[in-house]
């Protein structure tokens, strides 16, 4: 598997996307078209991040995921997050982001929740 | 790298007359590079590499490659509007304080105060967070920024590293 792209994963009506190593600008380009895409055509309710491979993250991995929790939010769908690393853990935290999406320690947590 | 060579130029220890440059322990790089956003990775890690010599905490390493990260993507896309045009980052080790410049020769800021405001974004895709400065001033000691609208901006930052 590619570190450096975005892979995706469909069960049921939850979307769990896998986060490349480093989650900066110029990784962040085509989720945003990539996932619309995938939005438009299945009935997602959940989206999961998967930050387990994920070392780097800056703001714009912030605004990836505000985008998505709004979007979410919106249409009475939930996202939830796990695997995250120190680092990342410091981002979220700074950013607000850990007061808005729930954080689990495996994708099974994520998932039954 | 393939990037390396053609888009890059490293250059250590230019003459610069500098209040520590007389000390032992002072250091200095210039990286000139293409506002690209693979080379946004590059900068942090030779930065990160740069200040290794410091013996930073993998914390104090992490604040500084996230700051850098944050000036380098405004310069890409604010400064330059993703044409490519060039970067400049300077980093200085002066005894346990560690000074990066990232400057470009971009579009500059009309309204410094606005664009420095939390979660303020002159981007309207919904995808930007308008976090860059906050960051920048959360991980680092400090910040100064210098713009001149149709010139450039140049962010300074500075962090007392193992202090």
């Amino acid at each position: 598997m590619n570190q450096n792209t975005f892979s995706y994963e469909a069960r049921g009506q939850v979307l769990v996307i896998h986060l490349p190593k480093e989650l900066d600008h110029h990784n962040c380009r085509n989720l945003r078209y990539e996932t619309d895409l995938l939005l438009s055509e299945n009935y997602v309710s959940r989206i999961i991040f998967d930050f387990s491979r994920t070392e780097f993250m800056d703001s714009s991995g912030i605004g990836v995921l505000l985008n998505r929790y709004k979007q979410m939010a919106g249409s009475g769908g939930s996202v939830a997050i796990y695997g995250v690393g120190s680092q990342v853990h410091r981002i979220l935290t700074v950013g607000g982001l850990s007061r808005l999406v729930p954080c689990f320690e495996s994708k099974e947590a994520a998932l039954t929740d | 790298m393939e990037m390396i060579g053609k888009e890059m130029e490293v250059k250590t220890n230019e003459p610069k007359s500098s209040a520590c440059e007389q000390k032992p322990e002072h250091d200095r790089i210039r990286l000139e590079m293409d506002s690209l956003s693979k080379n946004e990775e590059f900068a942090r890690v030779v930065i990160a590499v740069f200040m290794s010599r410091m013996n930073p905490t993998l914390e104090e390493m992490d604040d500084v490659k996230t700051a850098i990260s944050e000036a380098v993507t405004n310069a890409i896309i604010h400064g330059y509007g993703n044409q490519v045009g060039t970067v400049y980052i300077e980093a200085e080790i002066c005894g346990e304080e560690l000074t990066v410049s990232i400057s470009d020769q971009g579009v500059g800021i009309q309204n410094l105060k606005k664009a420095m405001e939390p979660m303020y974004t002159s981007d309207e895709s919904g995808e930007r967070s308008g976090m860059g400065f906050s960051f920048m001033e959360a991980f680092m000691d400090s910040l100064e920024v210098e713009s001149q609208p149709g010139k450039g901006t140049t962010v300074r930052m500075k962090k007392r590293i193992g202090g």
